[in-house]
């Protein structure tokens, strides 16, 4: 008889002392924690900015929205790396599959002229939207303070430019190259698309990161993509079915960082009266504009004008359940 | 009454697992050993789909787990929405 016997390791820690310290003890911390807390470098910048002389290299005065910890900022999801990259091969399988399907059957054949070119003046244009949501969360990995959210923004800024690449397919499947030639076009020159074009070009110069990461995550994607990816697809019936199974990328997508952006938003008006008025004032600017911006798009290439408005009920809603001011002098 | 356990490999994924069946069973015991835990507690085991969800922050389908299970002792009852072990009487499910 053999005797087979384990000797039982303590070790003798379960994890870093920062993490600990946000645990509430040395406890097995997920490697989301361990991967993400207290990544942010807070001293001895050997190197002041030439091009910004009042701030430090990295430094929490660059928004005025102000946090006693800017470790708060947990993102629901978890995403580290691993978990990130993870979960986005997953969707990006299924999307593939269903891209496969309808080239393969050639289910766009099925489809009339008219719902093919309304669906891709609708939705090609948004390829040059998507670049500039890139723009806007490269901007704020690069300039928002403590790890916890320049980690989830920079893979933010890499799903957008996964949707234009989607877009720019989808274009190709319903117009061939004419139809990339023509969104451009549209996106440069057409005036249903200047409002959001410019609402895109003015958050390029705004200085607060904090500021746009509101104005570019929460309002205006929180506006464009019920309307754009649900309702106008709805709207075109059973024309759009096929279109549909190429969009459920980003319908859930939408939902999914939802969780985190609304978390974000939650967490920073939860933490002083003067962050709430803060985001409450930035929330009734950027909607007032993204939704003047969305209206001509509504009534004009999308054919329904009362959509926006519905997209900007339900966006009050959200804003409302997270503790901003929402609508007059509430 | 008998014992019921359930060890798993300690790794990311089953360590929410634990910390869910911990949470969920109060009065479970557990062992740590080299790369493995181990969970016991008299009678029944636990765990809900919701306290796992909560940890990891996504969707957890609690047959996820068979892969990093190690054993298991005690009859199993598994529902969309949790994952039991028991000795004796059953809930049948309707």
């Amino acid at each position: 008889m053999v005797e087979i016997r384990t000797a039982t390791i303590e070790p003798i820690r379960n994890t870093f002392d920062h993490v600990a310290k946000v645990l509430g003890g040395d406890k097995p911390a997920s490697r989301y924690l361990e991967g993400t807390l207290k990544l942010q470098s807070e001293a001895n910048f050997h190197y002041q900015a030439l091009w910004d002389k009042d701030h430090a290299l990295y430094d929490p005065a660059r928004t005025q929205i102000v946090m006693q910890d800017w470790y708060a900022f947990q993102d629901p999801r978890q995403f580290h790396y691993g978990a990130y990259t993870i979960a986005r091969a997953r969707q990006q399988e299924a999307a593939e599959s269903n891209f496969d399907f309808v080239e393969k059957r050639q289910l766009l054949q099925f489809v009339d002229d008219a719902a093919r070119q309304r669906m891709a003046q609708v939705l090609v244009p948004l390829r040059h939207y998507e670049w500039g949501a890139n723009m806007n969360n490269c901007f704020v990995a690069s300039f928002a303070f403590g790890s916890m959210l320049n980690v989830p923004a920079t893979f933010h800024a890499m799903d957008r430019l996964g949707i234009a690449q989607y877009l720019t397919r989808i274009g190709l499947l319903l117009g061939d190259v004419a139809a990339i030639d023509a969104g451009k076009e549209a996106w440069l020159h057409d005036p249903a698309w200047q409002g959001l074009r410019k609402s895109m070009e003015d958050l390029f110069v705004t200085e607060d990161w904090f500021e746009v990461f509101v104005a570019q995550n929460f309002v205006t994607d929180g506006l464009l993509f019920p309307f754009a990816y649900r309702q106008f697809v709805r709207d075109v019936g059973v024309q759009g079915s096929t279109v549909a199974m190429l969009v459920e990328f980003m319908s859930g997508w939408f939902d999914e960082t939802t969780r985190w952006i609304d978390s974000v938003i939650k967490i920073a008006a939860a933490e002083s009266e003067a962050n709430r008025a803060l985001l409450s004032a930035w929330y009734a600017k950027h909607k007032a504009i993204a939704l003047a911006a969305l209206q001509p798009l509504a009534a004009g290439p999308a054919g329904n004008p009362a959509a926006a408005l519905e997209a900007a009920a339900q966006l009050d809603a959200r804003a409302a359940k997270l503790g901003l001011q929402v609508g007059g002098a509430a | 009454m008998k014992l019921v356990y359930i060890a798993f490999q300690e790794n990311e994924e089953a360590s929410a697992v634990i910390a869910s069946f911990i949470e969920d069973n109060p009065s479970a015991t557990v062992r740590r050993y080299p790369a493995m835990v181990r969970i016991e507690a008299e009678g029944r085991l636990t765990v809900r789909r919701e306290t796992v969800e909560r940890r990891i922050g996504r969707e957890w389908d609690p047959q996820e787990m068979h892969l990093y299970i190690i054993s298991v002792s005690g009859n199993v009852n598994e529902t969309d929405d949790e994952f039991t072990l028991s000795w004796g009487q059953q809930e049948t499910a309707r």
